[in-house]
This record gives structure tokens, sequence and C-alpha cells, in this order.
């Protein structure tokens, strides 16, 4: 069991108010992830939840029970860390025993978790192993075992991934998400990666400056973002805002357009410009159109090659029923 | 050439590395050797280097006058005591500091370090008062406490130093995985500061074996370390500066080996910190 509820929750450090006052549930084996820029106050969401800081008002609930003044140590939750932070004087095994220990789980019981823990994150090579001899990879798989074995009603990871190189990135976000599809315990997960949030989550929690932007499915956010903000950060490359003239033809302050819902189009198009950089990815190309008297710049993805040169024109047409419209309070007009 | 040039300013820092080195040792060195002298060699004048008739006298009559070992037993407890009473109080003090600073934590610690620029004559009175009240005069509890109280600033000090090194992470992530506090400081935080705290620990107990202020003036025959022992070579009966020499060596001995085999730790524990 794992549902989670904050109830009003405020968190300030003095005068700083960085978390105003803030409602959510995390469903029982929901896998939430919170994202937003860094200083946004995802992490300090995680670790309020986390018990690791106190809140300043406010309910937090585990199980429908008040846990707002219960010690990290009493919460029933593991937590994977974005330096590992394992424990360098002990062995692999010990770090992963070091809960069940504190637990008082006995040796038995202990060394067939451990056992268990190592072969699914393949780790039962290295269990004699101190941290220090270890890849950033492993280290984080053993942070991983050393969460899983103490069996706990929900899992909240802070930017696990952030010290690890791209591909192995992409791998662990594989694991994490198989493991969440085995266990289906409840996981809340902290990135300011919006690839990582998309790939992963059940539930998306965006948050600006401590308050919440919007919370849906990663589909939710991506076709209907509730304002500009969540707009601009869910989806890559991101989505294309206009003002002006264009937005008002659609009565809106500012249309949104993502970069993979406008066509090119060969002789004329809604709109014209100047093709500027064009990255190739072999699958897709994207293009910086300049000179459009749209906005600054826009991006465009044509899918496989196109043969569009630096300075060439390029003519463009958006799908109008892709077409997000915003008021002049960047809120979403329906 | 160039290679030749720092051939040589090797040569002249190694020379002037060794010639200072020997100029601090050169008391202790004196001492030692004078130990091994006649009483009239001892004072002669010129003062005899290495070619005299060396002896052993001095140490068999230090040996009958007075109970070395006694002396010896009692510098051991007292040092020992006072340093292993200090860690246990400074540990959770240091913890504190380092890992729930309040806003006045920079402000606590200068104080108490400020306790060590206070002349300690100047509490002497007090101090001997209090003793004489609760019969704590000659007694090695007494002076162990004495020697922890001088020495607790240090102590904090240090381990506050080597704690701040240790990242909060993983004593978060202890706390996470279920240790209480008595847990997170005995089996993640103290195994991850031993080389700090095993300096600390050396560092206070050559402190506290040395201290001779508060030793020789709260103790008299009972609970007297090695401090008293030397000190009573010294006056009484005129000065026997081969005698004093003996009694000199035999106290600061075991200190000296004690150091000598820990100077690597000692060095690494001072300078810990320092560069990161």
């Amino acid at each position: 069991m794992g549902q989670i509820t904050l109830e009003k929750v405020t968190k300030s450090f003095g005068e700083v108010e960085v978390i105003p006052p803030l409602d959510l549930t995390i469903e029982d084996g929901e896998f939430t992830v919170f994202v937003g820029p860094s200083g946004c106050g995802k992490s300090t969401l995680l670790r309020l939840i986390a018990g690791l800081e106190d809140i300043t008002s406010g309910t937090i609930r585990i199980d429908g029970a008040d846990a707002t003044n219960i010690p990290p140590a009493k919460r029933g939750l593991a937590m994977v860390f974005q330096s590992y932070a394992l424990y360098p004087h002990m062995s692999v095994r010990k770090n992963i025993a070091f809960p069940m220990r504190m637990a008082g789980i006995d040796k038995a019981e202990q060394d067939r978790r451990i056992e268990q823990a190592a072969a699914a994150l393949n780790l039962t090579d290295y269990l004699d192993r101190r941290p220090g001899q270890l890849s950033g990879g492993q280290r984080q798989r053993v942070a991983i075992g050393r969460a899983i074995v103490r069996e706990p009603s929900a899992f909240l990871f802070d930017e696990p991934l952030s010290n690890l190189d791209a591909a192995l990135r992409v791998g662990m976000r594989l694991e994490i998400s198989e493991l969440h599809k085995r266990l289906a315990t409840t996981m809340i997960y902290v990135t300011h990666d919006q690839v990582e949030a998309m790939t992963m989550a059940d539930k998306i929690v965006v948050l600006r400056a401590g308050n919440i932007e919007q919370v849906g499915s990663p589909l939710d956010l991506y076709h209907a973002p509730q304002n500009i903000f969540v707009a601009g950060f869910i989806g890559s490359p991101k989505m294309n805002l206009i003002e002006g003239a264009e937005a008002k033809k659609h009565n809106a302050h500012t249309i949104g357009i993502r970069p993979e819902h406008i066509d090119v189009t060969e002789g004329s198009g809604t709109w014209t410009g100047t093709v500027g950089v064009a990255e190739h990815l072999g699958s897709d190309t994207f293009f910086h159109i300049h000179q459009t008297g749209l906005a600054e710049s826009l991006t465009v993805r044509a899918p496989g090659e196109v043969n569009l040169r630096h300075g060439d024109t390029i003519h463009l047409t958006p799908r109008e029923d892709q077409i997000h419209r915003f008021n002049a309070e960047g809120l979403r007009i329906p | 050439m160039a290679r030749a040039v720092t051939q040589k300013r090797k040569m002249i820092n190694t020379a002037l590395a060794w010639t200072i080195g020997l100029l601090i040792f050169f008391p202790i060195l004196w001492t030692i050797l004078t130990s091994f002298k006649t009483e009239a060699t001892a004072i002669a004048d010129p003062p005899v280097f290495l070619f005299f008739d060396w002896t052993l006298e001095n140490y068999s009559v230090v040996q009958e006058r007075s109970n070395y070992m006694q002396f010896l037993w009692n510098s051991i407890i007292i040092a020992g005591g006072s340093t292993i009473l200090g860690v246990i109080i400074a540990v959770p003090a240091a913890w504190s500091m380092a890992f729930v600073p309040s806003r006045r934590t920079k402000d606590i610690l200068l104080w108490m370090l400020s306790t060590k620029m206070l002349p300690a004559v100047g509490v002497l009175y007090p101090i001997y008062l209090l003793f004489i009240e609760l019969g704590l005069l000659d007694t090695r509890v007494g002076l162990t406490v004495v020697l922890m109280l001088i020495n607790l600033p240090i102590i904090v000090w240090m381990l506050y130093t080597y704690f701040r090194e240790i990242p909060g992470e993983i004593l978060e992530a202890a706390r996470m995985d279920g240790a209480g506090l008595r847990e997170e400081i005995l089996y993640v935080l103290t195994p991850m500061a031993v080389p700090g705290i095993a300096s600390t620990l050396l560092l206070n107990f050559i402190l506290a074996w040395n201290e001779a202020f508060w030793t020789l003036n709260l103790t008299a025959a009972k609970a007297a370390p090695l401090t008293a022992f030397i000190a009573s070579y010294s006056s009484p009966e005129g000065l026997f500066y081969a005698k004093l020499s003996a009694a000199s060596t035999m106290a600061i001995a075991p200190i000296l080996i004690l150091g000598w085999f820990s100077q690597k730790q000692l060095v690494r524990g001072l300078t810990f910190g320092a560069v990161k």
C-alpha cells in the first residue's frame, strides 16, 4: 500500500516561501513524476514527503494516516539519491542489508532478499566490493537494491539518473520502469528532464516556483497543456509560441504549435520563412526557421530527409486542429 | 642545467629542514643524553656531548626512589580517560553543529575555542575550591574530568571539521533506511570519520599526557601522573640534572614512541580538510 496525500502543505525557509499551499494525491501503485526547471521546489517537495525536511504547515498522509510528524525512518518509504549516497565503508552486500539490519529482519531472510535483488539488478558478482570500486551505473543499481529490499510502501527518486552518461541513462530509465511494472509499488520520481517524465510517468506533476502548474498523464499534458508554461516545458523540441496578428486570427493572445504539427509544403503554404540551422537526425530533420514575421524563430520537424539548405525559402502549413490557444494570462482557451 | 639547479636547491632545502628539525629536537636529545651521564659530567663546563662514560645509574636511582609504574599508570588513566570521555561528549556535539547548524553555531564554536585563550591560572582558585568541596583533590576521577573539559573545545572543533567533510546525503540515506539517531552516529557517521576521530584521539591523548598545570596543582601523591614525577626531581634537594633527565626521559618515552608510530595518522589528521 502506498497512497500519499498532501493537504495544504507549505514550506518556508526563513522568510522565503518555497512551497505555497499545495494539495496533491498520489494513488497507490502510481508512477508519479515531479518535473520542472531547477529551483521549482520539486526536490523540496520530495524531501517533505520523505520527512527529511519539516513542513511549515499542512498535513501529509501515508495510506490515510497522518505522517506529518513521523520521522523519516518510520515512514516506510525508500529513497534513491542523486549522489547515490552509498555507505563508502560497507561492501555492496552490507549496503543493501543496512535497511533490513535496521528493521531487525533475521539473517536468513536478509540473505535471501539480497540474493534476489542482486540477481535482478546484475550485482551478484559485485556483492563483496566497496562502492568506490563500482562504476556510476553499478552504484545507482546498488542504491536501488538498497531501496527494494526493505519493501517500502513507496519509492522516492531524487534525480537518480542525472549523474549518468546519456546511454546509461536510457538503459536505467527502462530498468526503473520495468521495476515499477514488476513491483507495482508507488514511485515518486523527481527530474528536470521532461523526456524522463514523459517516458516513465503514469502521472506528471509540473511545478513552477512551488506551484503545481498541471497534473495529468503524459499525453494529457502533451495534448492539452493548461497554460503556456506547461506547453513550453513538455515536448521536445519546444512548442512554438506565436503572438500578435496571427494569434488574433484564432481569437487568442498567444497560439502554440508543436514542431511535429507543422508540415513542410512544396510551392506554397500558410507561412513562409528562411531556413536557418537544419539538424539532420536521419529519421527526422529539424529546421529552425527565421523571417517568418511570426516569431523570432520557429522549429519545424519534417519526417526523414528533406533537402533544404541554409538560406532556402520554406513553405509551412500548420495543422489547424493542433493549434493551442492561450489568453493574455497565459491560460488555455478551450 | 635546469636540472642541476633543482638538485642543488633540493640539497639546500634538505639541509635546512634537517637543521631546523635538529634544533627543535635538540633539548629532548640533550635530556636523553644527560640522563646517561653522572651528575658531575652533567654540569661539566664546557659541556660534553657524546664522549663520556655512559651510565644507567640515574635510572636505577630514580626507580628506587619513586614508583615509576604508579605515575605511568595514573598518566595512562588520566590521559586516556579524559580523551575517551571527551570524544563521547564531542561526537554528538560536533554532529549537531555540522549537520543541523543553527544561526549561532559558528558563534558557539568560537566561544568554545575562546575558553582556550583564558589563562588557566585564572580559574585555578574556583576549581581548587570546587575540588575541595567535592572531595576530588588528588583523585584520578577529578583530574580526568578537568582535563576532559580543558581539551573538549579542541576535540569538538576538530571533529566538527571532519564531520563537515562527510556528505549529508549519506546520513539522510541512513535515516531513510530506518536508522535512528543512535544507529546513524554509530554505524554510519563514526566509521566514515574514523581517520578524523583517530587523529583527534591521538592529539588529545598527547595534550592530556603533557598537561602540567592542572596535574601539578590538583594532585599530591595518589593521583599524580608523570608530569608530577618529573617535577618531583626538579626542586627539593638542589638540582640533580642527570636524575631529572632520567625521570624526564622515562616520562616522555611512552608518548614519544606513540607519536613516532602514529605520525602519519597525526599529520594527515591535522591537515585533513585543508585541501579537498
